[in-house]
C-alpha cells in the first residue's frame, strides 16, 4: 500500500514536472548545435520546401524561429549566473565557432641595444618621480621635458673654466652640445628600428625619412649618378632621364686676360649707369613680383585649407593686383628695404637685369 | 604612420593613444564594419544599408557619398578605405540591371580582402515599416541558423561564419539574462536565404527557463546568393593563427573527478625498499663488538616495535 502511494506520488511529481515544463520544451528530429560563447544556434534539421509557399512562409518563420529561440534560452540559462549589483548576469563560456583575426599577430620585438646591455648587467628600472623639486625657481618642475627642473642650456650666467678660450660662446657650445646629443640618440633610435627590421643603415648622411618629396629623391638620384669613379661620366642615362644641364658652376667669371675690347665696352657702360640719374629699380616691377609671390603662397596654403575660403583669398588677391605700389601699403616699405639689401649684397650691379629700366 | 614603422614618433599623447588602437593586438576587440554605397543604388538598397546600420550601430561606419567600386574586380579602393577607417568588415550596396539590389558582405584579413560574398535582396521589409517597438542600440543579438545547407554546402559554411562575424558584436565575458532581446534567424533553403529579426518577450513559465514568445521587430530580408569570392584554404588557415600567448598553458598532472576532487600525479624513480630511510633509533644501532648470541635477543624487540 505504501510503496502504490510513493509511486503515486512519484509519478504525480513528475506529471507536474512536465506540465511545468510544457512551455518551454521543443521537439525537433536533431538536436541544436549551440555555441553560447556567441550566442549561436545552429538548426540542422530539413526544412520542407512546402512550407515556405507565400502566405504560409512568415508564420512558418516566426515559428520555426520561436522554437529555436526557446532551445537556445534554455541553453543558456543553463550556464553558472551570479549576481552583480542586483542584475543577474550569467557567465558566457568561451566561443567554440573559430572566427579569423582582423590582423596577423603581433610579432615581439627584439630587444634595443641598451635592453640587451641592462639585462647583461642586470640593471633592473628605477622607478622615478614625475616631479623634482628646483631650487632656483622654488618649485616642482618636471625631471625631463618642457620647463624642466635643470636645465644647463636656459642658465643666465655660465662661468667661464679657466682652461677654456676666454672668447669662446659658452652658451653656444651648450646649445650646440645639446643639438649634437639630439641627433645621436634620433640616430640611435633609427638604428634600433633598423636592427629589429633587418634593414641595413647608410652609415651618414642619406638617414630613411619616410616621405621624400621629388627634389630630394632627385638629388639622391643625381648624387648616386656621379659617385663613380669617373664622377657620372660614363653613366647612361635611364630611358625618360634628362641631364640636369644646370649642374657645374654656377658663376661665371670672365678671364682676367680676355676680350680687351669688350672689357672696354663693359666699363664705359658701367660708368654710363652710375652717371644716369633715373633709379636702378623699377619700383612697380619689384612691387607686382612680390604681391604675386605672396598671392602664390597664400593660394598655396588655402588649398591645404578649405576651399572656399582660398578662393576668397584669390578674389583680395585680384582685387588688390590692380592697384600697383602707388598704395601706402606696408609692403612697400617692406619692399624699398629688400631692395636696397638686394643693391647692396649684389656686388655684380647687372644681376638684378628683369628689374633694370631699358637704358 | 605605423608604417613608417616608428620612424616617426608621435608627437602628442593622444596621437600615440590613436597609433596603438591601431596596431595588431594579441587578443583582438571587435570587428567594426564600413557600409559603402555603389555608383548607382535603388531606394531598397539604400534603406537596406541604413538599416543595417542601424543594426550594428555604434561599430559601423556608414559612407553617405557614392563610390564606383566593383568589389569582385577590383578591391584596391576597399582596402584603402579599410586601412583608413580600421574597419574590417564591409558590406557594399549596389544596384544595375543584371544584378539588381545587390549587396556585398565581406571582411579583410591584414586590409586584404579574405571572404565575399554577393546577395541579392529580393523582397525587403524596413525597420521604418515595421511599427513595433525596437530594441536598444548595441544589445548583443542571439543568431540562429537553421536549414541544412548551412551544414553540407561549402559555400553555405563560409557565408555561416562571415554573418556570425558580421553581426556577433563585442565578445563578453557575461550577459544580461534579462537583456536579450534581439535575435536574428537566418533560414537557408536552396538557394535563398530568409533573414529575420525579432524581438524576444520573455513570458514566465512554471519553471526558471521562461518561456519565449517573439514579435517581429526589425529588418527583414530575402536574399538570394549570386557570386562569391572565398579564400584559399591556406590565407583562411593563417588569419586563424592565434599567437603563442592566447592560450592558456595546460597544467600537466592535474586532473578533475566528476564529483570535483582535484587529483594530482607524481612521478618517482625506483626505489629500493631495502635500503629506505627510516626513522633511527640510535640505541638500537648494531655496534661492532657484540657477539652474534646477542643479536636474536636484540632482534626480537625490534618486531616488537
Amino acid at each position: 500500500m505504501a510503496s502504490c502511494s510513493i509511486e503515486d506520488v512519484l509519478a504525480k511529481a513528475e506529471r507536474d514536472e512536465a506540465e511545468k515544463r510544457k512551455g518551454i520544451t521543443v521537439n525537433k528530429d536533431l538536436d541544436l548545435e549551440f555555441d553560447p560563447g556567441h550566442l549561436l544556434a545552429f538548426d540542422k534539421n530539413r526544412i520542407d520546401n512546402r512550407e515556405l509557399k507565400d502566405i504560409k512562409r512568415e508564420d512558418f518563420l516566426h515559428s520555426l524561429a520561436r522554437d529555436n529561440t526557446q532551445l537556445l534560452i534554455n541553453e543558456i540559462w543553463k550556464l553558472p549566473t551570479e549576481r552583480i549589483e542586483e542584475v543577474i548576469v550569467a557567465k558566457l563560456p568561451d566561443p567554440t565557432t573559430l572566427l579569423p583575426r582582423q590582423k596577423p599577430a603581433p610579432k615581439p620585438k627584439p630587444p634595443t641595444k641598451w635592453e640587451q646591455f641592462a639585462k647583461l648587467k642586470g640593471i633592473q628600472k628605477k622607478k622615478k618621480t614625475n616631479l623634482v623639486w628646483d631650487e632656483v625657481h622654488k618649485e616642482w618642475r618636471r625631471r625631463w621635458g618642457y620647463k624642466r627642473a635643470k636645465d644647463d642650456t636656459k642658465e643666465w650666467l655660465i662661468e667661464v673654466p679657466e682652461n677654456a678660450d676666454p672668447n669662446e660662446n659658452q652658451f653656444a657650445k651648450r646649445n650646440k652640445a645639446k643639438k649634437e646629443r639630439v641627433a645621436r640618440n634620433e640616430y640611435n633610435r633609427l638604428k634600433n628600428i633598423a636592427r629589429a627590421q633587418k634593414i641595413k643603415v647608410p652609415g651618414m648622411g642619406l638617414a630613411p625619412t619616410p616621405q621624400q618629396s621629388k627634389a630630394e629623391l632627385a638629388q639622391a638620384v643625381n648624387i648616386a649618378k656621379i659617385s663613380t669613379a669617373s664622377v657620372g661620366k660614363f653613366q647612361d642615362n635611364l630611358p625618360k632621364e634628362k641631364t640636369p644641364k644646370n649642374t657645374g658652376k654656377k658663376r661665371k667669371f670672365q678671364p682676367l686676360i680676355g676680350d680687351f675690347s669688350s672689357e672696354k665696352q663693359k666699363q664705359l657702360d658701367l660708368l654710363k649707369v652710375m652717371d644716369s640719374k633715373k633709379p636702378r629699380l623699377n619700383v612697380t616691377k619689384a612691387v607686382n613680383k612680390q604681391m604675386r609671390e605672396e598671392d602664390m603662397e597664400s593660394r598655396q596654403k588655402n588649398k591645404k585649407g578649405f576651399g572656399k575660403k582660398g578662393r576668397k583669398g584669390n578674389m583680395s588677391a585680384e582685387a588688390g593686383y590692380k592697384s600697383p605700389g602707388g598704395d601706402d601699403r606696408e609692403e612697400g616699405a617692406f619692399l624699398a628695404l629688400r631692395c636696397e639689401a638686394q643693391a647692396h649684397s649684389s656686388p655684380n650691379l647687372l644681376a638684378p637685369e628683369d628689374l633694370v629700366q631699358a637704358l | 604612420m605605423t608604417h613608417s614603422g616608428g620612424i616617426v614618433k608621435p608627437k602628442t599623447k593622444r596621437s600615440k593613444r590613436f597609433l596603438q588602437s591601431r596596431e595588431p593586438k594579441l587578443i583582438e576587440g571587435l570587428k567594426t564594419s564600413m557600409i559603402i554605397k555603389g555608383g548607382n543604388t535603388s531606394e531598397t538598397v539604400s534603406q537596406a544599408l541604413k538599416d543595417v546600420y542601424a543594426l550594428k550601430k555604434p561599430n559601423a561606419v556608414l559612407y553617405k557619398k557614392k563610390n564606383m567600386v566593383r568589389p569582385f574586380e577590383d578591391s584596391t579602393a576597399l582596402e584603402f578605405f579599410s586601412k583608413k577607417t580600421d574597419c574590417s568588415l564591409f558590406l557594399f550596396g549596389s544596384h544595375n540591371k543584371k544584378r539588381p539590389n545587390n549587396l556585398v558582405f565581406g571582411r579583410m584579413f591584414d586590409f586584404h580582402v579574405l571572404d565575399m560574398f554577393e546577395l541579392g535582396i529580393e523582397k525587403f521589409v524596413s525597420l521604418r515599416d515595421v511599427k513595433k517597438d525596437k530594441c536598444p542600440e548595441g544589445t548583443k543579438p542571439l543568431l540562429v541558423f537553421a536549414g541544412e545547407l548551412f551544414e553540407t554546402d561549402r559555400e553555405h559554411q563560409r557565408l555561416r561564419n562571415l554573418l556570425t562575424d558580421f553581426f556577433c558584436g563585442p565578445r563578453v565575458s557575461a550577459v544580461r539574462l534579462a537583456g536579450l532581446e534581439h535575435v536574428l534567424h537566418f533560414t537557408a533553403v536552396e538557394g535563398k536565404i530568409y533573414m529575420r529579426s525579432y524581438k524576444v518577450l520573455l513570458k514566465k513559465s512554471g519553471c526558471r527557463t521562461p518561456r519565449i514568445e517573439l514579435e517581429n521587430m526589425g529588418p527583414s530580408f530575402d536574399f538570394v546568393m549570386r557570386r562569391s569570392h572565398m579564400a584559399s584554404d591556406d590565407l583562411y588557415k593563417t588569419a586563424h593563427r592565434q599567437p603563442k600567448g592566447v592560450k592558456p598553458k595546460k597544467k600537466k598532472n592535474i586532473s578533475h573527478d566528476t564529483f570535483g576532487t582535484k587529483f594530482g600525479r607524481l612521478h618517482m624513480q625506483k626505489q629500493n625498499l631495502d635500503k629506505l630511510q627510516t626513522r633511527k633509533m640510535k640505541g638500537l644501532k648494531k655496534r661492532r663488538g657484540e657477539d652474534t648470541a646477542e643479536t636474536p635477543a636484540a632482534k626480537a624487540p625490534r618486531t616488537d616495535e
